[in-house]
């Protein structure tokens, strides 16, 4: 249970000696319990103290580390129910299902969605992170087998064994040892046997039970057994279970710091239908999972997927913008076109991927707007004839382009006059209002 | 340990919204957060409806433009489409025609279009301009009193406009949506201004602007949030409004509903890709705390449906 400041603050050295950087003892004790310190910023802390503000002071949701090596997922240590609080910390990994069941083609088909899933989407790269191994057949030595074809066919995929038979999971888990797999998973009919395998391979254990009563009982038993490393299944199936058990868990965890509920959660989002598959997943991504596993991995799904994740993991503190320059775009000579637009991250990516789209290398001059749209830029004072003008006649670009031409966006026509009045000798050109349109306006500005 | 659900229930609720009068519609009511239904009342289904024009989409991309053929030449056609053939709960018809970039037609062209819909369709209808701020204050003065007497929904009012579309669909009976930009502190202030000129804020429909996936949808999905926990946690009447997600206008204009799958493999089968844009877009929104859906197509209407279904 958490502790106040003041019961930290007895079990702290009281010299007051300022090491931590508070003032005194008791300001380091009051940032502890609301966990904005961390007990490590005390070197005089006896290891009593330690050991009793270690459970205290452990993050709401146990850090649990899924894989190895670079594309390792990290789950868990989250601490707000809604992304406008703080920064949603470590986005859901996407888990494919691979079925002991389906032929060797299909795993093989499988196993190459996963391997090539990755894709560059404004400058992050996303992926299927996981496959999860499931026992359909019952069989142990099916489920082996399956096991090692992975094992050696995808060597750097994080894996999921999904088998409530201790046999099968013990043959399919050796491959994966010291791999950081998880085991999913232990009931309470296996839970001993389920601890042994885990421990000895080194994996996460996988928790599942019928509801949220019985899965707490069983995580404080599954810790009992001496496994720490936990993630937790609450059973739901339905779209409404989903989000009725991560709430009820996220809330536990990090609102009455619950520490049997305290870990990362796993949803199975598998339906019939793709696309509706995608929505149920989405539910996941945006509502508390760590892992949600899916059933297939089109393309088109993908795409939706990680970007979804993407959106509801950025941190919605910083404001999104990038460095004020001029880009250039495709490979730009001295003749090609110069657009101007605001340095709002979503106004560049989407302004940079259209000029990219339309063939036509050129110059794309982003002036710093404090990172507002074109429109709240201008409306703003920010994005303003004089202002512009300023910009242009400082960035240099003069002495890299032989015309005088500047696009500006469509929604600031109204700019063409005073810029022109600031920026002798220079004529403006207004371009369309939505990005979209932008390769066919570049393509005919090319053709003339 | 045994488990107690940290179940939370809050002093404030969503205003119902009930629209139409041949077929009726109602959404928003409940006192809780999406689709809370184990800890508090969600009393009614969020509202879907087909977004239509009054003139032929030749800007959709051909994924969903292709399924108005033969009938998106005439916004009436279209519209008894939309509720015979696909079950719409709900018609949006957009008069983006009027815009003085489109064919700038008149507000009289407009009132006639709003007319004819009325007559050929018993689903509710919502009547937007086309976000042109002084074309629209002439435009939707002029259909909703074409429209008096069917309780529709008019939109939307924006700061700069506000008054006469307010007073227009005040004097005909109808409900209003008022639009701010992705700020919760806007959406509130212009809720205030149109309830102290008399709007019932009961008949209000906050449209805190909507973005796409992957396109600031983050944006317009934390905004919803907040005014949810404001309706809700801090019993703030003027932000208890039910919410709009005019999603289709924003989903089928970006780059991944329109570039094919030639030019981008790694982005796989272009037509999925749209629907599923268009409809992880709306379900995010959903659970955001949108009730009111403004989207194109089918396949994405039908299977956000069913995730309501499953969630309900
Ligand atoms: S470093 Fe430790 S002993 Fe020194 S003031 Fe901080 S808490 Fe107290």
């Amino acid at each position: 249970m958490a502790l106040t400041g003041v019961q930290i603050f007895k079990l702290l050295p009281k010299t007051n000696c300022k090491k931590c950087g508070f003032p005194t003892c008791l300001a380091f004790a009051m940032k502890l319990a609301q966990r904005q310190a961390s007990l490590d910023a005390c070197p005089d802390v006896s290891e009593e103290a330690k050991a009793t503000l270690g459970e205290a002071s452990a993050p709401p949701v146990r850090p649990v580390t899924l894989g190895t090596g670079e594309k390792a997922v990290k789950m868990g240590e989250e601490t707000v129910l809604f992304r406008h609080e703080k920064k949603f910390v470590n986005p859901p990994a996407i888990a494919l299902e691979i079925k002991d069941t389906d032929s060797d083609d299909v795993v093989e088909a499988k196993l190459q969605d996963v391997i090539g899933s990755e894709i560059n989407r404004v400058g992050q790269l996303l992926r299927i992170d996981a496959v999860y191994l499931s026992n359909d057949s019952g069989d142990a030595g099916r489920f082996g087998a399956l096991a090692e074809k992975v094992a050696q066919k995808a060597p750097e995929t994080a894996v999921i064994v999904g088998t409530e038979n201790p046999d099968a999971a013990d043959a399919a888990i050796k491959p994966f040892s010291g791999k950081n797999a998880i085991l999913h998973g232990a009931t309470e009919a296996n839970a001993e046997r389920m601890a042994e395998i885990a421990k000895s391979a080194k994996a996460v254990l996988g928790v599942k039970a019928d509801g949220l009563d019985a899965l707490s009982s069983l995580t404080e038993k599954v810790k009992s057994l001496g496994v720490e490393d936990m993630v937790i299944d609450p059973g739901a199936k339905s779209a409404r279970e989903i989000l009725e058990y991560n709430t009820f868990i996220r809330r536990a965890a990090i609102k009455k710091n619950f520490k049997p509920l305290g870990y990362p959660v796993i949803n199975f989002a598998q339906r019939d239908d793709a696309l509706f598959e995608s929505l149920v997943a989405g539910l996941g991504i945006a509502k508390y999972a760590s892992i949600v596993v899916v059933s297939s991995a089109e393309k088109w799904k993908n795409l939706a997927l990680f970007t979804l994740r993407q959106n509801i993991y950025t941190d919605p503190q910083v404001p999104m913008q990038v460095e004020q320059k001029i880009y250039k775009i495709g490979d730009p000579t001295p003749d090609s076109p110069l657009l101007i637009t605001t340095n709002f991250s979503l106004t560049y990516f989407i302004v940079s991927g259209e000029v990219e789209n339309s063939k036509v290398p050129a110059h794309l001059a982003i002036m710093d707007c404090e990172g507002l749209s074109v429109l709240t830029a201008w409306a703003a004072g920010k994005f303003t004839g004089s202002k512009i003008a300023n910009f242009i006649k400082e960035s240099g670009i003069e002495n890299e382009i032989n015309h005088r031409e500047l696009i500006i966006p469509g929604y600031v026509a109204i700019l063409s006059g005073a810029i022109e009045d600031k920026l002798e000798g220079w004529k403006v050109t207004v371009g369309p209002r939505e990005a979209n349109a932008l390769p066919a306006f570049l393509r005919s500005a090319q053709a003339a | 340990m045994a488990f107690v659900p940290p179940k939370e229930s809050f002093a404030g609720r969503v205003f119902p919204v009930t629209i139409g009068t041949g077929v009726q519609q109602t959404f928003g009511g409940e006192n809780t957060l999406p689709f809370h239904s184990f800890e508090g009342e969600v009393p009614n289904r969020p509202l879907i409806a087909y977004e239509i024009q009054d003139v032929p989409p030749e800007d959709w991309p051909e994924t969903v433009r292709k399924l108005y053929d033969g009938v998106s030449d005439d916004p009436v056609k279209w519209a008894k489409y939309c509720e015979e053939e696909l079950k719409a709960k709900a018609v949006a018809l957009r008069l983006v025609g009027t815009h003085p970039d489109s064919k700038d037609l008149s507000a009289e062209d407009a009132a006639k279009t709003v007319t004819d819909v009325l007559g050929a369709i018993k689903v509710p209808l919502i009547v937007l301009g086309s976000n042109h701020v002084e074309k629209d204050s002439e435009v939707l003065v002029r259909a909703a009193e074409a429209a008096k007497g069917h309780d529709c929904i008019i939109g939307k009012a924006q700061e700069a406009n506000y008054k006469t579309i307010a007073a227009a669909a005040m004097a005909n009976g109808h409900k209003l949506i008022a639009m701010s930009e992705l700020d919760i502190n806007l959406s509130k202030q212009l809720n205030i201004l149109l309830t102290q000129m008399g709007f019932d804020k009961e008949k209000l429909i906050t449209d805190p602007m909507c973005s796409a996936l992957g396109y600031g949808l983050e944006y317009t999905y934390s905004v919803m949030e907040r005014i949810r926990l404001a309706a809700l946690a801090q019993n703030d009447a003027v932000m208890q409004p039910p919410m709009l997600a005019d999603v289709g206008m924003y989903v089928w204009k970006i780059k991944e509903t329109q570039a094919p799958e030639d030019v981008l493999p790694e982005w796989g089968s272009l037509e999925e890709r749209g629907i599923a844009w268009e409809a992880v877009t709306a379900s995010s929104l959903l659970m955001a705390g949108a009730e009111l859906l403004i989207m194109r197509h089918q396949k994405a209407v039908e299977a956000v449906e069913l995730f309501v279904d499953e969630l309900m």
